[in-house]
């Protein structure tokens, strides 16, 4: 335990600020969860590791010399593809079943893409240095990385891009009509074998939207995935399914929590305490439906 | 068929005897092949019986594990100075400090967990569903984070348990920990079979199959579920202990709370093997240490590879296991009553 931040006020404006530039990226992630939980209605455990894999495209353009900023435009392009690859592979297969066979397979699927990026990659915590330097706030008392407040904005822009897509596109209906009722729309004539390989390829791009900027701020590793479906996972059932603001704003709570957990716990509980807030989430939301004699569905 | 049982129950039990007398190069691998099979068997109770699919039977495990060796050791020396410098050359446990020690650890190492289990059992099975299985992945991946932060228990360099002391023969380390695990297997088979003949698993199935109506006729589901994992967390403690002594370190996530393997190596030992069977977990976890120990083996590197290809193809392909299909294909040897003409028809209209 270290109180230090109670004693320096600035440190929580530093653990403020920090959390939200973070929770914002949170959110961008979270969408692409809700999203192929709302249309597919499957839990993607691997999702965590898309976001890393298209962190590693960022970095490899990095060291090949190319700006790394600029694979927020490059890394989705790939994982469209991997999305939709590995749609129809795997989860094409899962889609009607049980939730659990699509939690197990994608568990699978998330050790599979852990060890490949081990191997291809090395088992070294990377990052990609965008150089874009820092801003001083308050007198130089509070730091913001550049990099950070660029994470942000990509993440704004491309959620609120995804948005207008999904409202105005004619496969953006095609989708919210798969996810409204998926026998309708077929009766309908939408072909929702398309619509849900278009779907997780859309999502998979969003994750590698996400990894680039992970990439940039943070650093990864091939085996940092699974953190990063658990808070999505979370920040999902916080807001609800097709709560899009309620993820934004549960996206920035999740950040802030988690860098005030790192100034008072301490950096080695970081992890844990994200794990075990989703914990105490599921638990409180049960006791307070298994009031009303129900249980969440 | 009754006597067959019989004989057949002998015949496992005189070759379970026999094994480290036979194959005395594979008595560590024989050991963890009855860890192996406790843990599927109780990880049936909740993903099989009860449907209630569980990735935190982990935590059981890995408690279990830290405290076993805790107690062997706290019982005579100083905990924080044995993990702090690597206090096994300091301190040697004399041959009946290791005894006492290892019996009163594996006594906590099986009642705590019990008790962890009654009390966040009675918070997280209200939970349905994948909300169940996601907030036990959690769980037991917040355990492994938290105990690897914790100073006491060797944190992230690991807690050497107690090395066996030395009482003779060079063979005695296999045999005692081969007869400890076995001892364990047995009691938790005839723990598992017992309890599945009693009303207990009409109940537990019946919440599988439909909890609203179980609840609805009557039965307290919630005391049923609890006491369920109650006793999976019993054996699953007992079994951890015994792994901790028998690998000599522990380490928070890779060893204790070792979600991608253990964690992962139960559900798939008793999806392979067949869910909702007695026999199921014990043959699937066989069939899965002989795997597994083929590609630890001559596939070193790439035996998560492996695994993830595992995992994907038997959930798809095989969701209903080994069982399953033989269920499927001799519905006769299993109870069922067919009719001849009933089933040629069916196989014409094919």
């Amino acid at each position: 335990m270290d109180l230090l931040i109670f004693q320096v006020p600035i440190l929580m404006v530093q653990a403020s600020l920090d959390g939200i530039l973070l929770g914002i990226l949170f959110a961008l992630i979270a969408y692409g969860m809700a999203l192929q939980w709302g249309v597919m209605n499957i839990i993607n455990i691997a999702h965590g590791d898309l976001v890393i894999l298209g962190g590693y495209i960022t970095y490899f353009m990095y060291l090949s010399g190319i700006h790394p900023a600029l694979g927020v435009i490059v890394a989705p392009a790939i994982m469209y593809f991997v999305g939709v690859g590995l749609y129809k592979l795997v989860i094409n297969k899962v889609v009607d079943r049980d939730l659990f066979i699509s939690i197990l397979a994608t568990f699978g699927i998330s050790i599979l893409f852990m060890q490949l990026m081990n191997f291809a990659f090395g088992a070294d915590v990377v990052l990609a240095n965008s150089e874009f330097g820092t801003t001083m706030l308050f007198d130089n008392s509070v730091t913001l990385p550049n990099s950070k407040i660029f994470s942000a904005i990509i993440s704004i822009i491309f959620a609120i891009g995804l948005v207008v897509y999904m409202k105005k596109s004619k496969l953006g209906r095609a989708i919210r009509a798969t996810a409204q009722n998926a026998r309708a729309a077929k009766i309908l004539g939408v072909d929702t074998e398309k619509v849900y390989a278009a779907t997780f390829g859309i999502n998979a791009a969003l994750c590698g939207v996400a990894g680039s900027l992970v990439a940039i701020t943070f650093t990864i590793h091939p085996y940092m995935g699974l953190p990063y479906t658990i808070r999505s996972f979370m920040i999902v059932i916080i807001a609800g399914l097709g709560n899009l603001p309620g993820v934004a704003v549960s996206g920035m709570g999740l950040g802030v929590f988690e860098e005030f957990a790192d100034y008072i716990l301490g950096t080695e509980f970081r992890i844990g305490s994200v794990f075990l807030l989703l914990v105490l989430i599921l638990v409180y939301r049960r006791f307070k439906l298994s009031k009303k004699r129900e249980y969440l569905k | 068929m009754k006597n067959n049982n019989i004989i057949l129950y002998v015949a496992i039990l005189i070759f379970g005897v026999l094994a480290p007398f036979m194959l005395p190069a594979f008595k560590v691998q024989l050991s963890i092949l009855c860890i192996l099979i406790v843990l599927a068997l109780t990880w049936n109770i909740q993903g099989g019986e009860m449907g209630y699919n569980s990735f935190g039977n982990i935590l059981f495990y890995g408690l279990g594990m830290y405290i076993c060796a805790s107690v062997q050791v706290g019982m005579f020396f100083p905990l924080a100075e044995w993990t702090e410098s690597g206090g096994e050359k300091t301190f040697v446990h004399s041959p009946t400090q290791f005894f006492q020690g290892m019996a009163f650890g594996l006594l906590a190492a099986a009642i705590v967990p019990t008790i962890v289990a009654g009390l966040i059992g009675y918070a997280i099975l209200g939970l349905r569903g994948h909300y169940f299985a996601i907030c036990t992945l959690g769980l037991g991946v917040a355990a492994g984070e938290i105990s690897g932060g914790i100073e006491i228990i060797g944190a992230g360099q690991g807690f050497t348990t107690p090395p066996f002391p030395d009482v003779g023969s060079l063979e005695s380390r296999g045999q005692f920990f081969y007869f400890l695990s076995f001892v364990v297997l047995v009691l938790t088979f005839v723990a598992v079979k017992s309890v599945y003949s009693t009303r207990f698993r009409l109940v537990l199935n019946a919440i599988r199959d439909n909890e609203d109506k179980a609840e609805a006729m009557g039965i307290q589901t919630m005391k049923y579920k609890i006491i369920g994992w109650m006793i999976s967390a019993f054996f699953c403690g007992l079994a951890g202990g015994i792994m901790g002594g028998l690998v000599g370190y522990i380490d928070s996530t890779d060893v204790a709370f070792d979600g991608r393997e253990m964690g992962v190596f139960m559900v798939l030992m008793a999806i392979l093997g067949g869910k909702g069977t007695l026999w199921g977990p014990v043959i699937g976890a066989t069939l899965f240490h002989l795997f597994k120990e083929g590609f630890w083996t001559y596939f070193l590197g790439w035996q998560y590879v492996a695994l993830g290809v595992l995992i994907v193809v038997i959930v798809i392909y095989f969701p209903e296991g080994l069982m399953g299909w033989l269920r499927e294909k001799y519905p006769e040897k299993f109870g069922e009553v067919v009719d001849e003409a009933d089933r040629k028809a069916q196989v014409e209209l094919k």
